[in-house]
């Protein structure tokens, strides 16, 4: 089987829906929030590799670079906020009791 | 081989001194023995100061640029956008300094972030790249998620945090996916060439994906300037942040994010105006109706700001939604006037002291405090006043010239959406009025109920100017109209 750039952008369609359903179905804790994030960028890199394959532009990886050091330092910032929040409320749980409702 | 141009820095002087200063001060903070934050913010405004200073004097009117191979862009438009800006970030992190020093929120990282967070909003107005806009939004998302951690010590302040980061990593990985199907069917991630690839097709064949993209942008845009269904962060994030935190997050990048969809809509995605109006009408009147009819029963003050700027939003992208020129005029000068309105509204909260010692909380906190206090109730009623969009005030040119947009461009339910929406938001800036003029002060007032805090210089300079141009704006409305002119024609339209 030739495989072509329709399969490469359907695993990235579905590895973003499971990082949305992953994000918003989540009734368990905030590290898998994070982990569905990482999700989310990593099926965008596939479809931007794939592209840049199948045009012959390097563009595509290029910008699939910037998007790996940037994940990287949103993932140390969001473990830094739930380091944070950790040491205020004791759990990471996601569904507890929010503070502020409306 | 091909030949190497270097690229013009004077072009992004003001953002190489920005970054700059940035770490200069996060130097000074590390390996001064001495540190205070009260130098550390005053280098920070110098540096703003100094940016601003060398956008006004390096621009030419009515000049066009593109640089760092035509990742960079710099004209009327954009000029205006960075100036408002970095105006903005100057008059908010000169009113934070005092209630940052009162509630002990005095690490010297602060008026670093605040910069970093201005170069990025500099950066994505000035992208004529996705990847520049990429990156640049990033910076600007990533300082304010650490902004709004700033108060480590409160849960609350977490649980904001944790929802705002959460929320915008999300709209972020939308941005990408958007931005991965635009790139696979245009090939280029340069507006220009993106601008030109599109228009090149004929609109009935436009392939699903140039769509599926479209759609995907415009939702990470809506998440950025808090816009209807993407809207659940902003109350929390308001209500949860330290006042002096909100007044900037709320402020600067909402207009940069509305700017940059301005920008987006206006001149690479022109072509698909059809497309995407019907969406930007949707999300525009549901903004507007979701701001006034959910701020009604909110007793907490910064919950009640956070949804009133919620419809805010929604006038102004009643501005995008026309798609004219006058559209592009008329969000600008709404940006502009919402952004004086803004800030000045938080300058009256910051300057008063409620039960706690961070602040106003409750629209209650006010009770009176016109007896204590009459000059600042008054600003504080100009301000409401203005927001509600009643004559003479600025607010209501603002409303004013973006009815008249959509009305010129057939969108006559949109703006009679708008005028009923803000005939029901005006209940609740009213109502703050009316707590503030003819309640009585309660009885046994808590020691610090309405207390004036000491009125510092800085609030007191930002305060006056902002009341100022509220209230003398429509004895000089043609001033802004022109500037706001000149902006539209820069963008090719």
């Amino acid at each position: 089987m030739i495989i072509s750039l329709d399969h490469y952008l359907i695993v990235a369609a579905l590895l973003f829906v499971i990082g949305s359903i992953g994000i918003f179905l989540n009734r368990r804790n905030v590290i898998v929030i994070l982990m569905s994030i990482e999700l989310l960028l990593l099926a965008v890199n596939i479809n931007f590799v794939a592209f840049s394959q199948y045009l012959g532009d390097l563009t595509g990886q290029v910008f699939s670079l910037f998007v790996l050091t940037v994940a990287a330092a949103e993932a140390a910032i969001g473990l830094a906020i739930l380091v944070v929040y950790f040491r205020n409320r004791g759990d990471i749980s996601v569904g507890e009791a929010p503070l502020m409702k409306g | 081989m091909t030949s190497f141009y270097m690229p013009d820095f004077n072009l992004i002087f003001p953002e190489m001194l920005l970054a700059f200063s940035a770490l200069l001060i996060l130097m000074e903070g590390s390996f001064v023995k001495k540190r205070s934050f009260r130098r550390s913010v005053h280098y920070g405004l110098v540096a703003l100061g100094l940016a601003l200073f060398f956008l006004i004097f390096q621009n030419e009117v009515g000049q066009s640029w593109v640089t760092f191979e035509g990742q960079i862009k710099q004209d009327d438009f954009i000029f205006f956008a960075k100036a408002l800006i970095l105006l903005g970030s100057l008059g908010t992190l000169a009113m934070s300094l005092p209630s940052m020093m009162r509630e002990n929120l005095t690490s010297f990282e602060y008026p670093p972030l605040i910069l970093l967070a201005t170069l990025g909003m500099l950066l994505m107005v000035e992208a004529n790249d996705f990847i520049i806009l990429f990156i640049g939004m990033e910076m600007q998302g990533l300082s304010l998620y650490v902004l709004a951690a700033f108060h480590r010590d409160h849960p609350r302040v977490s649980e904001a945090a944790l929802k705002y980061f959460i929320l915008g990593a999300f709209a972020t990985g939308f941005f990408l996916y958007g931005v991965s199907l635009m790139y696979g069917f245009t090939g280029a991630t340069n507006f220009d060439i993106v601008a030109s690839v599109i228009r090149a097709e004929s609109v009935n064949d436009l392939s699903l994906s140039l769509f599926v993209g479209l759609i995907f942008i415009m939702a990470a845009l809506a998440f950025k300037v808090s816009a209807v269904p993407f809207h659940m962060w902003t109350p929390d994030v308001y209500q949860g942040c330290p006042t002096p935190i909100t007044a900037f997050i709320g402020g600067v990048p909402k207009v940069a994010a509305m700017i940059v969809s301005l920008r987006l809509m206006m001149s690479p995605f022109l072509v698909l105006y059809g497309e995407w109006q019907s969406l930007m009408v949707f999300i525009s009147a549901a903004s507007m109706i979701v701001g006034a009819f959910a701020a009604l029963q909110q007793t907490d003050l910064k919950r009640l700001l956070a949804y009133s700027a919620i419809g805010q939003m929604g006038y102004v992208l009643m501005g995008i939604a026309s798609g004219n020129d006058e559209g592009i005029q008329s969000v600008f000068v709404y940006l502009s006037i919402y952004l004086v309105m803004f800030i000045g509204t938080f300058a009256c909260l910051l300057s008063l002291k409620g039960k706690t010692p961070e602040g106003v909380q409750e629209v209650d906190d006010l009770k009176g405090i016109s007896m204590l206090h009459p000059r600042l109730s008054f600003v504080l009623a100009v301000f409401m006043f203005s927001m509600a969009g009643i004559p003479p005030l600025a607010g209501f040119f603002a409303k004013l010239y973006v009815f008249k947009a959509a009305i010129s461009a057939g969108l006559f339910y949109l703006a009679i959406i708008g005028g009923l929406t803000s005939v029901v938001a005006a209940y609740y800036y009213l109502k703050i009025v009316k707590v503030m003029y003819f309640d009585k002060l309660p009885e046994t007032p808590s020691a610090s109920h309405g207390q004036l805090l000491v009125l510092s210089p800085e609030i007191m300079v930002v305060l006056n100017v902002c009341a100022a141009i509220i209230l003398v704006f429509f004895l000089f409305p043609n001033g802004m109209l022109e500037l706001a002119q000149r902006a539209a024609l820069a963008l090719p339209i």
